[in-house]
């Protein structure tokens, strides 16, 4: 019999009526009176001056209402203060083709469609940067006139003991290069956003986001309309995976639209736009040297990773630290450097992408553990186990490590698919590979600093017995808003299907930062707790009283609070909310979660990192290769999560396998991919997201470590289980062809070189990667592609005078 | 464009609109009818997202154009629950489809977003084939992508219904 009356049960989540009726409203299912519709026009240029923009053609349309450039909303935003390079629409200059540059509203969307292609811009050509090695050299050509140092968005540089001494130590040194091709999100649901403005002069954003707070500060500081006067409302997001995270140049556009035609407008991105919003995995190249005694025990990694930014910065900062801060809370790592760059390039920004600047490093790193285990004669799983961080400790950087299951997670994972015994003995072509993988369950700091909570929440309870919850965190598909009711059931006694959640409205909800960085259960799961503790005090005093028993016996289950000796004295939960309300006065309490302090660093840097908990995760996959055609098919991912306490085992369950699957994806062939500027393939026909027919069989193995500080034990489960399962894949096909795939995606026209069955005729290959930077062993290779450039930029400006479209 | 008046039975509705010629099916549910469960996510017919039931057969809403449905029987996630049935809990499911009650018990709804075409393309799958083994609901619902469940809970929520029906 479980301790519990909810947590732990399969319940259905409290919102899924809504989503199985077709009665849930996401923002481009709402219609208002007198809607307008609006459009953006995109830049065609990947780096390009405006000389000038005219819409007096498009405004003259028949239908078309109004329209706002760039100009209009000139304040510079961003999700990060610090890195704020983002403008609305785009003014002055366009960095990326697809970059919003003006927006119209008219009366259908037929007509704003119409309108676009008679706005006239006028732009000059300006050289593009598309790799990460002529972003790193080219002085001449500035994305971002502010970058110091070539097209250098951020450097960071953290060393922890000395590096040469431990790799002096070590009895056998690995160092690999890596490079993890970016990819996107893709939700089924693309953007959109409806803003009214109303007589009163308020304005009112209903939009898909993830964080309606940090959108409400930029809506302020864009439109420079008082905050008091703006109310952000995330709507259900179908779906975002971190895509929706950051202020987006539809969402002020809507609002400048509707401020200045008083009537409400609706922009909803189409498909092919939502690939250029983008905000997706960087692209990295990554560099890992990594030191070993004889037994296994890392003596010292020396970490570097060079991250393809996009245009802009949207979290790129904290995407540049993760890519380095979390290596070190898997494994036993006395020494540690780490060094990283994030560039500008003439493409859609990058941005958090489930797992965020984590997926890459673990990637790189798990392989790498890989050919250790193999460089040793270790079995891989076991290898692991051996060299685990142990839990209640402190990791090289810092961190602060409490419960932590990733050798539980890897006992599970030998029990279920007997990976250790399977390994190498399954034939060529058939193969079986192992990773282990972390994540925070929160970022242990807000992205703008203040003292105040990370997550807040009211509690209200109502004379019949209904509770309400309101919190502003963002359902995305996650169960934010079911992990709320949960919580707050289960403390209080009464049923998940009890509790009305109002969550993500920055009127009606207190602040949660939002659903980013795996932080709603941990976080906001605290505030609904501490909340409803608060109440739950009152309710039982009240029948302490009236049953004439001690508080102390008293339990609240099953919308009743009774006496734990004799289960049939008892109170109802709505005669006990009226006796307390009596007594007491209206029952409202309000609760909030801060992460402790001292989780972290204080050395520059230590920001990025911390978590108040960490999730733990490890993967098996199991593989066939076709060795004539190239085709890999993963035909079982099993993933062990430790997840601390699972609150709704359906959910998590839910969770690990999406994880699993976008994994997959990842490495069997997306990528976000372009040619001369142009996304190559911005639809879902090309950008190939695996269907039910390409999925592995996916199964997940639920390990719960019970955390001391989450909310009944839980840690996050959204995020961590994907990055498992990308190094599991790559290992698995290398015990099934003997060839390491230190790049992804591993598509078959890679296999087939690795096999000598392409255009190299029986020459086969022991390895697919990167070997530097440049990409090829050839040092020199980027300087001849500088001196190449270089020439063609000079014939060109010779020829014509710059104006040709560039070429890439 | 000039807009043609046209009489669409959706869910065992008449409905009498007027309509642009070149507006798809998907976009005159939404927009005209009010019927805003049915979901856009291209718009190009690639994702199965705007699936619904033209006389029991899954199609692309997207790709539809209301003017050659003549009175075909058109059925949105909005009339896939026992029709104008009231009440709650037990009787309420009693009137859900088996597949939405399957769906929830399951988690294989979690954004929601592609549920409504998933749903309707499992329903014409039930229709034709009450027991469709794992192989086959994986056919069935390969033109309707899934970017949350990885599927596995979707095959288990239409396994669920198919055991229940």
């Amino acid at each position: 019999m479980s301790e519990f009356s909810i947590i732990g049960r399969r319940l259905p989540k409290v919102n899924s009526w809504a989503h199985l009726t077709g009665e849930a409203r996401y923002a481009d299912d709402i219609f208002l009176p007198r809607m307008l519709y609006g459009r953006l026009l995109r830049s065609t240029r990947p780096h390009a001056r405006i000389r000038r923009i005219d819409v007096s053609r498009a405004l003259a349309h028949p239908g078309v209402v109004a329209a706002v450039i760039g100009a209009d909303m000139p304040e510079k935003m961003g999700i990060m203060p610090s890195t704020q390079d983002e403008t609305a629409l785009a003014v002055d200059k366009v960095r990326y083709v697809g970059e919003p540059v003006a927006a119209v509203a008219a009366v259908d969307e037929d007509a704003a469609f119409e309108a676009l292609s008679l706005i006239e811009v006028d732009y000059e050509d300006l050289e593009p940067i598309f790799t990460i090695e002529d972003a790193l050299e080219r002085e001449d050509v500035k994305i971002h006139e502010e970058a110091k140092r070539a097209n250098v968005f951020k450097e960071v540089h953290l060393s922890f003991g000395d590096l040469d001494a431990g790799f002096a130590r070590a009895d056998h040194v690995r160092d690999d290069w890596f490079f993890f091709e970016g990819n996107t999100h893709a939700p089924m649901e693309s953007h959109s956003a409806v803003a009214q403005y109303g007589g009163d002069d308020k304005l009112t954003l209903w939009t898909a986001t993830q964080v309606p707070h940090y959108l409400h500060r930029e809506l302020e500081k864009v439109l420079g309309l008082e905050r008091s006067r703006i109310r952000v409302i995330a709507t259900p997001n179908g779906g975002a995976f971190g895509g929706k995270s950051d202020p987006f140049g539809h969402e002020f556009a809507a609002a400048l639209l509707a401020m200045r035609t008083r009537r409400p407008v609706k922009i909803t991105l189409d498909r092919e736009e939502v690939f250029y919003a983008h905000r997706g995995r960087h692209p990295v190249k990554m560099r890992i040297k990594t030191g070993v005694q004889k037994d296994g025990e890392i003596t010292a990694v020396h970490y570097q990773s060079w991250l393809d930014g996009g245009a802009y910065a949207s979290y790129g900062i904290a995407t540049t630290y993760y890519t380095g801060a979390l290596l070190t809370v898997t494994y036993r790592i006395p020494i540690y450097k780490f060094d990283g760059v994030r560039v500008y390039t003439n493409k859609p920004p990058c941005g958090p992408k489930r797992g965020h600047g984590t997926t890459q490093p673990r990637y790189g790193f798990e392989c790498q553990i890989d050919k250790i285990a193999e460089d040793l004669g270790l079995d891989p799983l076991e290898y692991r186990k051996r060299i685990l961080q142990p839990p209640n400790s402190r990791t090289v950087n810092e961190l602060r490590i409490t419960s932590m299951g990733l050798g539980e997670c890897l006992d599970a994972l030998q029990r279920r698919t007997h990976f250790s015994e399977r390994r190498g003995q399954l034939g060529r072509g058939k193969g079986i590979g192992i990773a282990g993988s972390a994540y925070i369950s929160g970022a242990g700091l807000p992205i703008y600093w203040n003292d105040m909570p990370h997550s807040g929440a009211e509690i209200r309870i109502d004379r019949g017995g209904g509770v309400t919850v309101m919190c502003g965190t963002a359902e995305i598909g996650q169960g934010s808003d079911n992990v709320l009711a949960t919580v707050a059931a289960e403390t209080l006694g009464v049923y998940p299907s009890d509790v009305h959640v109002v969550s993500g409205d920055t009127s009606l909800t207190p602040v949660d930062l939002g659903s980013y960085s795996s932080r709603v259960t941990f976080m906001a799961g605290n505030a609904v707790r501490d909340a409803s503790l608060k109440l739950r005090t009152l309710l039982v005093g009240a029948a302490a009283e009236k049953l004439g028993v001690p508080e102390t016996r008293l339990l609240s289950a099953y919308r009743r609070i009774y006496d734990q000796d004799d289960p049939e004295k008892f109170v109802t939960f709505a005669d006990a909310a009226v006796l307390a309300e009596s007594k007491h006065g209206t029952l409202v309490a309000a609760g909030s979660y801060k992460p402790p302090k001292g989780i972290g660093g204080t050395f520059k840097g230590a920001g990025v990192g911390p978590s108040p908990a960490y999730s733990y995760q490890a993967a098996v996959a199991e593989v066939s290769v076709d060795l004539d055609t190239g085709t890999l098919v993963v035909d079982k991912v099993t993933t062990a999560h430790d997840c601390g306490r699972a609150l709704n085992p359906p959910n998590v369950e839910g969770q690990i396998e999406g994880a699993a699957y976008m994994g997959y994806g990842e490495i069997i062939g997306e990528e976000q991919v372009f040619r001369g500027g142009l996304h190559k393939k911005p639809s879902l026909l090309d950008y190939k997201l695996p269907t039910s027919l390409d999925t592995p069989a996916l199964e997940a193995l639920v390990v719960e470590s019970v955390d001391a500080e989450g909310p009944f034990g839980a840690k996050e489960a959204g995020e961590g289980p994907l990055n498992p399962v990308i190094p599991a894949i790559a290992n698995a096909v290398y015990d099934a062809i003997g060839v390491r795939f230190d790049e992804t995606p591993i598509t078959a026209e890679k296999i087939l070189d690795a096999l000598g069955k392409r255009d190299n005729r029986g020459v086969t290959k022991k390895r697919i990667g990167p070997d530097g930077l440049g990409g090829d062993a050839d040092p020199n290779r980027a300087l001849r592609r500088l001196g190449a450039t270089t020439a063609a930029r000079e014939r060109r400006v010779a020829g014509d005078g710059g104006q040709s479209p560039p070429t890439g | 464009m000039t807009k043609e008046l046209l009489t669409l039975r959706v869910n065992g509705e008449p409905r009498t609109i007027a309509v642009e010629p070149h507006h798809t099916l998907l976009e005159v549910l939404r927009e005209e009818l009010g019927l805003t469960g049915t979901k856009h996510g291209c718009e190009l017919g690639e994702c199965g997202t705007c699936t619904v039931l033209v006389d029991g057969v899954p199609v692309l809403s997207c790709l539809t154009l209301p003017a050659f449905l003549g009175d075909a029987d058109v059925r949105t996630v909005e009339g896939l629950a026992g029709a104008g049935a009231p009440g709650r809990g037990a009787e309420r499911e009693a009137t859900l489809d088996p597949l939405q009650t399957a769906f929830a018990e399951e988690g294989a709804a979690q954004c929601g977003y592609c549920t409504p075409g998933m749903l309707m393309t499992a329903r014409a799958l039930l229709d034709a084939n009450p027991r469709p083994s794992r192989a086959e609901i994986a056919q069935a619902i390969s033109g309707n992508l899934c970017r949350c469940t990885g599927y596995t809970a979707i095959y288990e929520a239409i396994e669920k219904a198919a055991a229940r029906s």
